[in-house]
């Protein structure tokens, strides 16, 4: 399914988050969005995925504009998975896996027999079949991201929206979802913190600085050593490595002011 | 643009590649293009949680409650046996039986058994407005009292016994229920401009309470005697003694119509676990769920606490037990809610109206004390402390 973004603007309490963003991703395509903290990540995420109505702009899926669909229409199209959503209680696994089929769900009726098997198939995708009757709060951190993320593929959705998914993974479990969410034919929207997963794994990236996209392109064409020094005020040299893929190494924080942080302490 | 429907297969041309035409037999959750088909595989078992089916166990509980109804009505300041019980319904149904002394007749015909069937209706909507509150907050201590409606409905009650508000014509009934829908009006007006986020709810449910709950104690001390001071002590500590059957029949429609809304409403109630962002990426109306879930758990505290005061606890703890049994989600949850806390509304006044006999107690301390204890098992068993 391909998303188109126009023109989009959001902002919190009359701080501008998002400014004039555009951008159009194809169906299939892979897409990381990178950005430092606070560039608008999270909230350009949210956008896309309808859970925001911008203050300007539209949002497409497939060249509709989604402006007046209700949840469960968007809920069947695109599925999105927050950073660390958490909950107390006694929810299993399954039961959590179990919400994805909420969109196709009746009021009147309980999961079915296509709920049930697709559910099974999100949980063994995920690696969780063993943990299916294990209760969330004796999960860890990666394996409640896992369940979420088999949550998300539970709703069989055209687009997944992911707001940095590998926080809490471990470096295996970091890279069997970099290279799930590669696979798949489901076009993708994953905010990453990493720049070398985003390099490795993304077909395209975009980055966000001050709520503004100041580059889209391959990764090759957006990480270069100009825009982390000004993006991400970091100082880092960029390689090729043998697969063709950005690698990067990091010198050191760039220190922007003249004064190091410990001058004026006395 | 890909169809909306599971069942419609989107055009290759705007979808995402299609998958081959002939049907895979698993279900391939990275081609979304494949959801159309119907899944025959053996699907794996349900979860092992509930060793009883769950029909089997509502079944069995509701049950148990049509028993408890049965035995309560038999117990009391006066006994009354089965017979008795058979006799009074008998000549109501026009069997050729022996009518019961007037006297008797009356006692199970017009205290007994609208009381016993008040306690059934009452808990049964207390229980579940609670596990809804719970949900809708994601608050554990969450209970039907926390929109502050129980406070509004003292206010209302206390104006109209101490003031003389609205002469004869209200009653205290009609003067809780109407102080209730007060206060849940200002929560909503109060909850307009923000929306009902989750914290918010609480937080200004006890504001709205605490302001009920002080110009409650403002009127008593302002213009109340003794007796009557204690007579809405009575009131607010919950009792079933006023129910009489136009206040059962009140609560016979009401209850049942929105413990189906809130029972339609499971859905979402799930979905909730992990907050309103990704409640609605699931597809639910985030906002237009949380209130009319409010507005049903209003109108059904409002009613109950109208007539029989302000029952504690058991809003609180059957839920909370419930879920111990049938685990955290509400299709299950909520009609075993209902059920849980009717039988355990009836056993509680059952035991206020026999445990000093021929004094009663009132029912809020019963169902702590008999709650406390049943709560620190169910949190024990399950490791919880």
């Amino acid at each position: 399914m391909r998303i188109t973004v126009e023109g989009l603007s959001w902002a919190a309490a009359g701080t501008p988050v998002v400014r004039d963003v555009g951008l159009d991703i194809a169906p299939g395509e892979t897409v990381g969005l990178l950005g430092p903290n606070g560039s608008g990540k999270s909230s350009l995420l949210r956008c896309v995925a309808g859970l925001r109505v911008p203050s300007a702009g539209s949002v497409r899926y497939g060249g509709e504009t989604i402006r007046c669909w209700d949840a469960r229409r968007i809920a069947r199209h695109v599925a999105f998975v927050e950073q660390s959503a958490d909950a107390d209680g006694e929810l299993r696994v399954a039961d959590v896996v179990g919400l994805g089929r909420t969109p196709f769900r009746s009021r009147w009726r309980g999961p079915d027999a296509t709920d049930r098997a697709v559910v099974a198939a999100a949980l063994e995708r995920l690696g969780l079949t063993g943990l299916a009757d294990r209760p969330w709060p004796s999960l860890s951190g990666g394996e409640r991201q896992r369940a979420h993320i088999a949550r998300a593929l539970a709703q069989q959705p055209w687009a997944l929206l992911l707001d940095e998914p590998t926080n809490h993974l471990d470096v295996k479990h970091q890279l069997e979802l970099m290279e799930l969410l590669a696979s798949t034919e489901q076009t993708v929207l994953v905010a990453l913190h990493d720049l070398a997963l985003a390099a490795r794994y993304c077909d395209r990236l975009l980055l966000l600085h001050h709520g503004r996209l100041v580059a889209d392109g391959s990764p090759a064409d957006v990480l270069t050593s100009e825009r982390l020094a000004t993006v991400f005020e970091v100082d880092a040299g960029l390689t090729t490595d043998a697969l063709g893929h950005p690698s990067i190494s990091y010198r050191g924080p760039l220190r922007l002011s003249s004064r190091s942080p410990l001058e004026g302490v006395s | 643009m890909p169809a909306d429907r599971i069942s419609v297969r989107p055009a290759a041309s705007a979808g995402p590649a299609a998958s081959g035409t002939s049907a895979p037999a698993a279900v391939d959750l990275l081609r979304p293009a494949a959801r159309g088909i119907t899944v025959t595989a053996a699907t794996p078992p349900a979860g092992s949680r509930a060793a009883l089916p769950r029909p089997v166990l509502v079944l069995g509980i509701a049950l148990v409650l049509a028993a408890s109804v049965a035995a309560s009505v038999r117990i009391g300041a006066a006994d009354v046996g089965y017979a008795d019980v058979g006799r009074a319904f008998g000549v109501r149904l026009g069997l050729d039986v022996t009518p019961l002394p007037p006297l008797a007749d009356s006692l199970v015909w017009d205290l007994r058994l609208p009381r016993v069937l008040m306690a059934a209706l009452v808990g049964a909507a207390l229980a579940v407005c609670g596990a809804v509150l719970q949900a809708v907050t994601r608050n554990a201590l969450a209970d039907p009292y926390l929109l502050g409606v129980s406070s509004g409905a003292s206010t209302g009650a206390v104006a109209v016994v101490v003031l003389g508000v609205g002469a004869g014509a209200l009653g205290v009934t009609g003067g809780a229920l109407i102080g209730a829908l007060v206060a849940f009006g200002l929560l909503l007006a109060l909850l307009r401009r923000s929306g009902p986020d989750s914290v918010r709810i609480a937080l200004t449910g006890v504001v709205v309470g605490q302001l009920f709950t002080a110009l409650t104690s403002l009127t008593l001390m302002a213009s109340a005697d003794a007796d009557t001071t204690r007579a809405v002590t009575h009131w607010l500590l919950g009792s079933m003694a006023p129910a009489r059957w136009e206040s059962v029949a009140v609560c016979a429609v009401v209850t049942p119509l929105g413990l189906t809304v809130a029972w339609l409403c499971s859905n979402a109630l799930d979905a909730f676990a992990f907050g309103a962002d990704t409640a609605s990426s699931l597809g639910i109306g985030v906002r237009g769920t949380r209130t009319l879930l409010l507005v049903v758990t209003a109108v059904l505290t409002s009613v109950a606490v109208a007539t029989v005061g302000a029952i504690g606890f058991v809003g609180l703890i059957v839920p909370h037990g419930v879920r111990f049994l049938t685990g955290p989600r509400h299709r299950v949850l909520l009609p075993c809610s209902a059920l849980v806390g009717a039988v355990f509304l009836v056993w509680t006044d059952a035991l206020a109206r026999s445990v000093l006999a021929p004094r009663e107690l009132p029912a809020g301390v019963i169902t702590a004390l008999v709650g406390v204890p049943l709560f620190l098992l169910v949190l024990r068993r399950r490791g919880a402390l």
